[in-house]
């Protein structure tokens, strides 16, 4: 605006606009410009870095729930805010996607117009020769015998040899360049990236995983009600589940003992999950092992090992002696040694309606001391229950609730013969206790291991992987070729038979191996004159 | 031998690799130190410090190129090496035969160690130590062959030896067998590529600092005249970047690809993935930063910087302290 105070005339208040007005589609290709920009593309990459932090630091529902609900209830002001804005779940919160998706158009953006130049490059010539080669930061020249005809068409040769390409504007000189694969493999570079996320999505879309605790002895098939998760893709559907079984006839597991320095003792050495594996209903049954880092390739999805624990086999017996729940029982590990919970619910009701329910630990290596009841080893070394009972309603309202805890709102907890103090029952194995007020009796039968079995089927890791290594060997191509250019003019010497080569090297970016490139083509030169 | 006595053996490698070093620094310092008074003596306007990159871009333009011009013709009534005081050149040659020494000293350890155990010895954070500390040693031995690092010995051997300090108390685990999920050929691949890249971005972050402080001081303060010029230490440390960061990425995929062999899937946000991620990127955006327009190459080796400070971070505080899938440390 004019900052004069003369009246205003219509025509040089028109000139006072000295920026011409951008527009709806000028904005857009000055945002474009803006985002496509190198500056821009580094920006969003080191926000990138600086965005991916908080995931490390906080707990993500997605890896660990119960941590994160654990963290979020610790921390009474800030967990809810950090919950909102995505804090537990940073990976596939929206400002995350927001950064990789803009830094993703930006590469896009960034990579098609350079690979239209790249194209033209490839099929056009080396550039004239500069006029004087003495300008270039690199340059040479010698006298060798010879017409400078002959001179010159040995120069091609020589850079020829050295994976020039060669092309000669005028009769006294020669343009050569080479290092196209450089900007080859940097365009490939960043266009694998797109193909490493296509590939993810791809297996985010198609993919799925289940998980299962499958106690020795037991058999699962592959449907999707028999498992105790499943996550699947938005384009699965169960229904297309390749029908194998398996059942996992022995668990082994072995545990450090020999040495006893810290962060070992107890420490896993080997699991090994043996199972019977049937590929579809009527096909015979092969001997499979399941290992950590050797998982089962079933031919739709592949079999994980990786969990286990044990599965104490627990007998409820009511006041007449009728068997009311019996059954191998996984409790889940909470420590390096195996101290375990877990919960019985006797679904079936007791005396006046109501319904019994166990709590508590297993413990492979039993210790009580005034830490309480935990486990030393994780082996099977002193195996023990420790358990307390509750009486009531075990699903009050219907609800949703772990296996492996009792929702004891509905319930009381019972109290020990005389009733001064609340029942704790320790129970080896073999060993039975019998409920006070004849509630029936509680036996612990043994131990079985189970398995953590996770079935997974990403259909985008292939692709994945492919680009991967693609963007690999793109890396590596952009960061050792160099591109060069080199100038070659002869001139005939002052005698006769005798012809002065000049030489200049251009590198795109400073190169310091410049000089050995113009020395190797003159070596090379000199070398075919014999 | 049995186990017992081959682990006892690593040990004493490692502590006799430790006392070689320490003498190799002391080499290195007195080097050093035995340039500055020289120098100050005569009070030369001349930048002496050229010395060693005149000598590299000898060595590699040969009578050519316009760079080697530049040297030969300075050449002439300064011979560089004449500059270098007996006794210091001496320090010098001495600390870098010790050098040598304490590498194959570090690396018979690690090998002892790994008989010891019957595996690949990088299976804890005080083998991850050592062998970092080895590679680095590695790194600056081998490319010493090429070209005279003496300048930057000190720079080397001190910081290894403070890591060597660490892996030897805080990080010391016994020699133990492997827990399941590391029982795999993917730990010789993907933590040995992995630990040779931290080597040499371990040496590439030396350079860097070696750079900033030389461009932020003035090259002619105090030791730093000792060092090649600015522009010269800032083209290295590019170099050793650009061997550093592809190794980086294929660890990046050798770990994805062991990642769904023993965890079910390539990619779970792991806090180590979450910052091995990172150090991707933001070397990355070094690589990038040194290309763009309007950035100076200071600001850019600030981010080399930065990724070597998220090394640091990954293997000391989230190995330890982080809760995720590659505990490891076994402490």
């Amino acid at each position: 605006m004019s900052l004069s105070t003369q009246p205003k005339d219509p025509r040089t208040e028109r000139d006072d606009i000295t920026q011409p007005s951008l527009g709806p589609v000028g904005l857009l290709r000055f945002a474009w410009r803006q985002l496509t920009s190198m500056r821009t593309a580094l920006f969003l990459l080191l926000l990138l870095a600086v965005a991916a932090l908080p995931g490390s630091i906080f707990p993500q529902r997605s890896i660990d729930a119960v941590r994160t609900a654990d963290w979020i209830a610790r921390h009474e002001t800030a967990g809810p805010w950090l919950d909102k804005l995505g804090f537990f779940e940073v990976y596939a919160s929206p400002w995350f996607a927001a950064i990789y998706l803009l830094l993703l158009v930006s590469l896009v953006g960034c990579v098609l117009p350079r690979s239209k130049v790249h194209w033209k490059a490839m099929r056009s010539q080396p550039p004239r020769a500069p006029k004087r080669l003495e300008r270039l930061a690199a340059h040479d020249s010698v006298t060798v015998d010879g017409t400078p005809d002959e001179v010159l068409e040995r120069v091609r040769g020589a850079l020829k040899d050295g994976r020039f390409r060669t092309h000669s504007h005028d009769a006294s000189t020669v343009s050569a360049e080479k290092g196209y694969l450089k900007e080859t493999g940097n365009l490939f570079f960043h266009l694998a990236l797109i193909g490493v996320i296509l590939g993810m999505a791809g297996g985010h879309l198609f993919g799925w995983k289940a998980d299962i605790i499958l106690p020795v002895g037991e058999s699962m098939a592959n449907v999707a009600a028999r498992y105790d998760t499943l996550n699947t893709g938005p384009l699965v559907d169960p229904a297309d589940f390749t029908p194998f079984t398996m059942k996992l006839t022995r668990f082994d597991a072995e545990f450090e003992s020999d040495v006893k320095g810290k962060g070992q003792f107890g420490s896993p050495r080997d699991f090994t999950a043996h199972v019977d594996f049937t590929k579809e209903p009527g096909a015979k049954v092969e001997k499979k092992v399941i290992r950590v880092n050797g998982p089962l390739e079933t031919g739709g999805g592949t079999a994980f090992l990786l969990g286990n624990g044990y599965a104490p086999k627990i007998t409820v017996k009511d006041a007449q002696g009728n068997v009311t729940y019996s059954d191998a029982t996984p409790f889940l590990a909470q420590d390096n040694n195996y101290t375990s919970v877990g919960a019985v619910k006797v679904a079936g009701a007791g005396p006046a309606g109501k319904q019994l329910g166990f709590a508590g630990l297993f413990l492979p290596t039993a210790v009580l001391d005034e830490q309480g009841p935990h486990s030393v080893f994780p082996d099977l070394l002193e195996p023990a229950l420790a358990l307390s009972a509750f009486e009531g309603t075990l699903f009050p309202g219907g609800r949703p609730q772990s296996v492996y805890s009792l929702d004891t709102e509905g319930m009381t907890q019972l109290k020990n013969k005389e009733g001064t103090d609340l029942l704790r029952i320790w129970l080896k194995p073999g060993e039975t206790y019998t409920l006070p007020g004849g509630q029936g009796s509680i036996t612990f039968d043994g131990v079985e291991r189970f398995a953590g079995i996770s079935v997974r089927n990403d259909p985008g890791k292939e692709l994945t992987l492919v680009a991967a290594l693609v963007a690999l060997l793109g890396l590596i191509l952009s960061l050792t070729i160099r591109r060069r250019r080199v100038f070659v003019r002869v001139v005939p010497a002052q005698e006769e038979g005798r012809t002065v080569v000049s030489i200049g090297g251009l590198a795109k970016d400073d190169d310091e191996g410049m000089g050995d490139e113009l020395e190797d083509v003159l070596t090379r030169l000199k070398e075919r004159r014999t | 031998m049995t186990h017992e006595t081959l682990a006892s053996y690593s040990n004493l490698s490692l502590y006799s690799a430790m006392a070689v070093l320490t003498l190799s620094m002391l080499g290195y310092a007195g080097y050093l130190a035995g340039l500055l008074p020289a120098r100050e003596r005569r009070g030369e306007s001349v930048d002496t410090a050229e010395a060693p990159e005149r000598e590299l871009v000898a060595a590699g333009g040969g009578p050519v190129g316009g760079g080697s011009a530049a040297a030969a013709a300075a050449a002439p009534g300064s011979d560089s090496e004449g500059e270098v005081p007996l006794r210091a050149r001496k320090a010098g040659g001495v600390a870098h035969m010790f050098a040598i020494l304490g590498t194959v000293l570090l690396f018979v350890s690690a090998a002892l160690r790994g008989g010891s155990v019957e595996r690949w010895p990088l299976g804890n954070m005080f083998e991850f130590g050592v062998a970092a500390a080895l590679f680095t040693m590695v790194v600056f031995v081998g490319w010493g062959v090429r070209r005279d690092l003496t300048w930057l010995g000190l720079f080397v051997v001190a910081p290894v030896l403070i890591l060597l300090g660490l892996a030897n108390t805080v990080w010391y685990t016994e020699a133990a067998e492997l827990m399941p999920s590391l029982k795999s050929v993917w730990l010789i691949i993907h933590v040995t590529v992995a630990t040779i890249s931290v080597g040499l971005f371990a040496v590439g972050f030396i350079v860097a600092l070696l750079y900033l402080a030389k461009d932020r001081f003035g090259a002619d303060r105090g030791i730093l005249r000792a060092l090649p010029s600015e522009k010269s230490l800032e083209r290295l440390t590019y170099g050793l970047h650009i061997v550093a960061f592809p190794l980086w990425t294929f660890t990046l995929i050798a770990g994805a690809i062991w990642a769904r062999q023993a965890w079910g899937s390539y990619w779970n946000w792991d806090p180590k993935e979450v910052w091995t991620f990172i150090i991707w990127v933001v070397y990355a955006a070094y690589l990038h930063a040194r290309v763009t327009r309007g950035w100076r190459r200071q600001s850019a080796s600030w981010v080399a910087v930065a990724g070597f400070v998220c090394i640091i971070v990954n293997y000391a505080v989230v190995n330890v302290y982080f809760v995720g899938q590659h505990s490891y440390s076994g402490l």
